[in-house]
């Protein structure tokens, strides 16, 4: 084979795993461009201090919850009010109403969802039981709280926003990651 | 003299093999082209069975033949073997049978690189068929195995589905490697890229593409595996995931995936239809440009398969205008086809049969495509019969009519045998009406409100899937016949002389057909 | 020769428009065309729909017409001279530019519609739409209703042992009833798959996600029952989960809310009644017929490999805690789902019915589940 030949082999043959870590890449670039165009419809997971948006005279929107469950995960979930009627740039909580209504011990995940999308990143998230994993006890229920608060640069024409958790049983993958835990530290 | 003498030398010496052995070991680029076009016919038939299954089911309202959740493994399976057994392959096999010959060169660049390429593909497929008897039963998520369905509610058979994708994955990257040392390395002193036929052109760029997307391809199917086995949750919301990243990254790979189903056809008919009008093919640069174009911009146009899952207002839009855009250059093609043949003197012999009715069905199917690319009318077509119908149009008197178009005017110089020509219309015939009855009411039932992928419809469907079904099974076995002229072909028939046709143009042409073994071994002398 | 060219141009896309034409006019005779639907947005996008439709036509008859010309005219017998001309570089750019500028003209009047689809604002009512495998579950916010809406086409239909009726596979259990000239908000999510929520008369099509909400809306002014369809590959039921919607006025819809409600507190109380087995049989029977019987068949046999048989298993035999334990939670692994969302009178009635049928009662500890017991499995355990 002739060097130009090779050279352009090289390239090539370089270019392939590139690319398949670009497709590797693509999962947090895909986070990336949301926040860097602005258009993240996918809220927050992480605490979010958001005191410089505290303000006093922020103007009315009604906040709906929604709850649902994912498959196989019976636990009794509802959020103790399906509508508050809020202001902007002020802290407010929620509470949700979760029962584990089965014969063993379970590990939640709440997994947050805010429509419209364009609302997403005025919703700032101080405390909620989606930062963690939720265990209960075979029947045992608890109220989770949410505290939060929706900045006043929230686009003009929204007046309503969504605030929808999912909950999941993650049970079991919690006690696969406790395994690896343990047998990590031996 | 010397020159003539040492030539027939060389056939003698290294003529090909004996035996069965010669086709698993060969290295020669015509063998390896007859593999492919041959293990693609295979999988067609293969294909064409399973969409005469699911015609059959959707003859009449009710389940009839198969169940709901065979019949959703049928069109999985249907899906992929079409695409990556079928067009894929058939493609690659014209590709190694013609591009050395129209570049000058005496093969491919990595000849051993090219045999393994082929012989994954059995393999692979061997492997996705035989997922049909294994417990669970075969993939049964589409072909666009969607998360989590494909992940967390998939049968067991899926860890072999990726497995198979991964080696598919594989051939047609290293025969893209392949195409691109070739083409860029090997062509004969006097063939700048400029002057190079539009064929190899088609498949310079299809094989760029392939080598930029299909690692994306096999990054999802891992990420799919992590997810089923390791724990990961790269779809599952649960672990801080998102089933639309899936989507994202597979039209990533997919819409580009779909310019590699078309961009080499589109070269086929460029070199027909220059051929039948007798007249040089109008505006050879800007069909260059044009396929350039169409490449491009296939990198940017991916979610506008996405458009019902809750992307934000500013997304859809860009995506909508940047989907209408690609309609700019493809036209541009087609009208220059339509210039070509303007005041030419045109013969109709089956290649160009083929060659015109894809100009003609691929236009409606491209401009269907413009009307899916409409937003809010799309909210209407997403999910329903009138996407099926779009891409069946570009898929089969598209992709497929090229292919064997390509086959009828290329066999000649393969095999030194002309094919019967009546036979040859006859099967053009009947695959041009079965292909018009099968797929054209699919728009009907589309815009009147057939979802896809549904086994069984409410009862104002009927009365076109029943057309569509007597459509289909008229082409279905319309390829027996075009199985029976080929083999024929092979076996015998007039004898072909090198230039075969009288407008042909390009330097397969100038060998003898049926061409020798090796072609080419010194460089021809270009002007 | 000009005319000639003329006359032919005009034979052969008049031929093609009006091939064209006829079936549209009569859209309605034949269902070949899009719906116009009901709402004013609706009906924007059949416009839409039309005026590319007709845009599309054009392109194709012109482009299309000039083919066949040639293909007429210029064959080597009529022709036998080519022509050499192979390029113009005015021609190109100048269907280059034209097209374009038809694009700009369809992009810009799409572009207004979409910006009006995305304008959501809250609605007067607002319903979460959940997609499970297979059947929608709708959740009225405002007036604390809920239940879920399955498909409710008999089997034997399906199958061909009984003919089928008008509104074969699009009718279902209980409709999704809004009430007329109000903005109705969906809020759409889904439990396991995607699934995908469209009514073709409201020009509303949105992907169910699981762990994700999708919005849409709608205001419809003229009562009817519209019907829609699950438009995402969802499984083996993806074709079998319809959609119903009725729209009716206001002073109905009242009705049938305080209807639900009733309905909601009856059942409270049938749960704490006393049942009999053959009650509690009768009522599993129809829950089994809506739920189970596509997976475990109504012979209950199952599919060999893949779904179970519930006669003579050991579980419906034997084991009745494991059954309600089952039934409450799902099976992890496999595709059998926790049917907890279900009432607790019809969970114990269908874990009933499984136990006794099919000649499981014979063979079995036939052992009955009421109603209490499954509140009982609800219970902290201390």
């Amino acid at each position: 084979m002739n060097k130009g030949a090779k050279k352009t082999l090289t390239k090539l043959i370089i270019a392939v795993p590139l690319m398949f870590a670009f497709g590797f890449a693509l999962v947090p670039l895909y986070d990336v461009f949301c926040e860097a165009l602005g258009i993240n419809g996918k809220p927050s997971s992480k605490p979010e201090q958001s005191d410089e948006f505290v303000i006093d005279n922020g103007r009315p929107i009604a906040l709906q919850f929604i709850s649902t469950n994912n498959k196989n995960m019976p636990w009794t979930f509802e959020p103790s009010e399906q509508v508050m009627k809020i202001e902007t740039g002020k802290y407010h909580t929620a509470t949700f109403y979760v029962k584990n209504t089965t014969n063993r011990k379970m590990v939640a995940q709440a997994v947050p969802s805010v429509a419209p999308s364009n609302a997403a990143a005025h919703l700032k998230k101080l405390e909620c039981f989606c930062f963690e994993q939720q265990e209960l006890m075979p029947g045992e229920d608890a109220l989770l709280p949410v505290k939060l608060l929706v900045s006043n640069d929230l686009p003009s024409n929204i007046k309503n926003v969504i605030l929808s958790y999912t909950i999941f049983d993650i049970t079991d993958y919690n006690d696969e990651a406790m395994a690896h835990h343990e047998m990590g530290m031996e | 003299m010397s020159a003539v003498i040492e030539n027939h030398h060389d056939d003698h010496h290294h003529g090909p093999a004996k035996g069965l052995t010669r086709w698993l070991y060969t290295t020669n680029h015509k063998d390896i082209g007859t593999l492919y076009l041959w293990f693609s016919f295979a999988m067609f038939l293969v294909g064409g069975a399973m969409a005469m299954i699911i015609r059959a089911e959707l003859f009449q309202p009710g389940m009839q033949i198969v169940e709901p959740e065979f019949y959703n493994q049928m069109i999985t399976l249907h899906g992929l073997i079409m695409i990556f057994g079928g067009v894929m392959p058939a493609f690659v096999g014209l590709a190694n049978w013609l591009i050395p010959m129209q570049i000058g060169a005496p093969d491919m660049a990595l000849p051993r690189m090219n045999n393994l390429s082929f012989w994954i593909l059995p393999f692979a497929f061997f492997i996705l068929l035989s997922s049909l008897f294994m417990e669970g039963g075969a993939p049964n998520f589409g072909w666009t195995f969607y998360a989590p369905l494909s992940t967390e509610y998939a049968p067991p058979s899926t860890t072999f589905f990726i497995f198979s994708v991964h080696i598919m994955g594989a051939s047609s990257i290293m025969g893209s490697i392949n195409v691109v040392v070739t083409i860029m390395n090997m062509r004969a002193p006097g063939i700048s890229l400029m002057k190079m036929p539009l064929f190899v052109w088609s498949w310079l760029i299809t094989a760029y593409l392939l080598i930029a997307v299909m690692p994306v391809l096999a990054g999802a199917v891992t990420m799919m595996l992590m997810d089923i086995h390791f724990g990961t949750s790269f779809f599952n919301a649960a672990g801080g995931g998102d089933p639309v990243l899936f989507q994202h990254i597979f039209w990533f790979f997919g819409h580009p995936e779909v310019y590699i189903m078309i961009l080499p056809a589109f070269g086929i008919v460029s070199h027909i239809i220059e051929t039948f009008s007798r007249k040089q093919l109008f505006g050879h640069s800007s069909m260059v440009w044009a396929m350039l174009s169409i490449a491009i911009l296939s990198f940017v146009v991916w979610a506008h398969h996405m458009f019902t899952v809750g992307l934000p207002l500013a997304a859809e839009i860009f995506f909508m205008w940047a989907t209408m855009l690609i309609a700019v250059p493809t036209g541009v093609k087609v009208f220059n086809w339509v210039a070509t043949m303007f005041r030419g003197s045109i013969s109709f012999e089956t290649p160009m049969l083929f060659a015109v009715a894809f100009v003609v069905l691929f236009t409606i199917g491209g401009l269907s495509g413009l009307m899916l690319a409409i937003v809010p009318a799309d909210f209407q077509y997403h999910d329903t019969y009138f996407v099926v119908a779009h891409f069946h149009y570009v898929l089969v008197p598209g992709a497929i009519f090229s292919i064997m178009a390509a086959v009828y005017y290329w066999i000649p110089k393969w095999t030194g045998n002309m094919y019967d020509e009546r036979l040859g219309r006859l099967h053009f015939w009947l695959s041009f009406i079965g292909v018009n009855v099968t797929f054209f009411p699919q728009h009907f039932i589309g815009l009147a409100g057939m979802p896809r992928r549904y086994p069984d419809y409410a009862l104002q469907f009927a009365d076109w899937n029943m057309v569509s079904s007597v459509g289909a099974f008229l082409f279905g076995f319309s390829q027996l016949l075009f199985l029976f002229i080929v083999l024929k072909t092979v076996m015998g028939g007039k004898k072909a002389t090198g230039q075969v046709w009288e407008g042909a143009k390009g330097l397969e042409w100038s060998v003898a057909s049926p061409a020798p073994y090796h072609t080419f071994s010194t460089p021809p002398k270009v002007d | 020769m000009f005319f000639r060219f003329l006359r032919n141009f005009t034979k052969s896309s008049t031929l093609l428009l009006a091939f064209l034409l006829v079936p549209v006019i009569n859209a309605d005779w034949f269902a070949l065309n899009m719906t116009r639907g009901i709402t004013d947005i609706s009906n924007e996008v059949f416009e839409l729909h039309m005026l590319i439709f007709w845009i599309c036509v054009a392109i194709g008859a012109l482009v299309f017409a000039v083919m066949f010309y040639s293909m007429w005219a210029h064959t080597k017998k009529k022709n036998p001279v080519p022509a050499t001309f192979h390029e113009n570089h005015k021609l190109e750019i100048a269907w280059t530019i034209i097209p374009f500028l038809i694009l700009i003209a369809m992009a810009v009047p799409a572009s207004k519609t979409l910006v009006k689809i995305y304008d959501d604002e809250a609605g007067d009512i607002n319903i979460q739409v959940t997609g499970y495998q297979w059947k929608w579950q709708y959740k009225y916010l405002e007036d604390d209703v809920s239940f879920f809406s399955n498909l409710s086409t008999d089997l034997d239909e399906i199958y061909n042992l009984v003919p089928k009726g008008e509104n074969y596979l699009q009718e279902v259990d209980e409709m999704v009833v809004i009430p007329a000239g109000k903005k109705v908000r969906f809020l759409i999510t889904a439990n396991d798959v995607i699934h995908s929520w469209w009514v073709p008369a409201f020009a509303i099509k949105q992907d169910a996600i699981p762990g994700f909400v999708n919005t849409a809306w709608t205001v419809v002014d003229t009562p009817g029952i519209y019907r829609g369809k699950c438009t995402e590959l969802c499984g083996k039921n993806h074709g079998f989960m319809p959609i119903v919607v009725k729209v009716v006025e206001q002073e109905e819809y009242d009705l049938w809310v305080d209807n639900k409600r009733q309905e909601a507190i009856k059942l409270a109380e049938l749960t704490t009644k006393d049942w009999s087995t053959e009650e509690l049989v009768q009522r599993g029977q129809e829950v089994y017929e809506v739920n189970c019987v596509s997976c475990h068949m109504t012979d209950g046999q199952g599919i060999s490999g893949i779904f179970p048989a519930l006669a003579g298993s050991e579980i419906a035999l034997y084991d009745k805690d494991r059954h309600i334990e089952i039934l409450m939670e799902g099976v992890q692994g496999a595709a059998m789902n926790s049917f907890d969302y279900l009432s607790e009178v019809e969970l114990a009635a269908v874990i009933t019915y499984s136990r006794q049928a099919w000649g499981n009662a014979e063979k079995g500890d036939g052992e009955v589940v009421v109603p209490k017991d499954i509140v009982e499995y609800k219970e902290p355990k201390i």
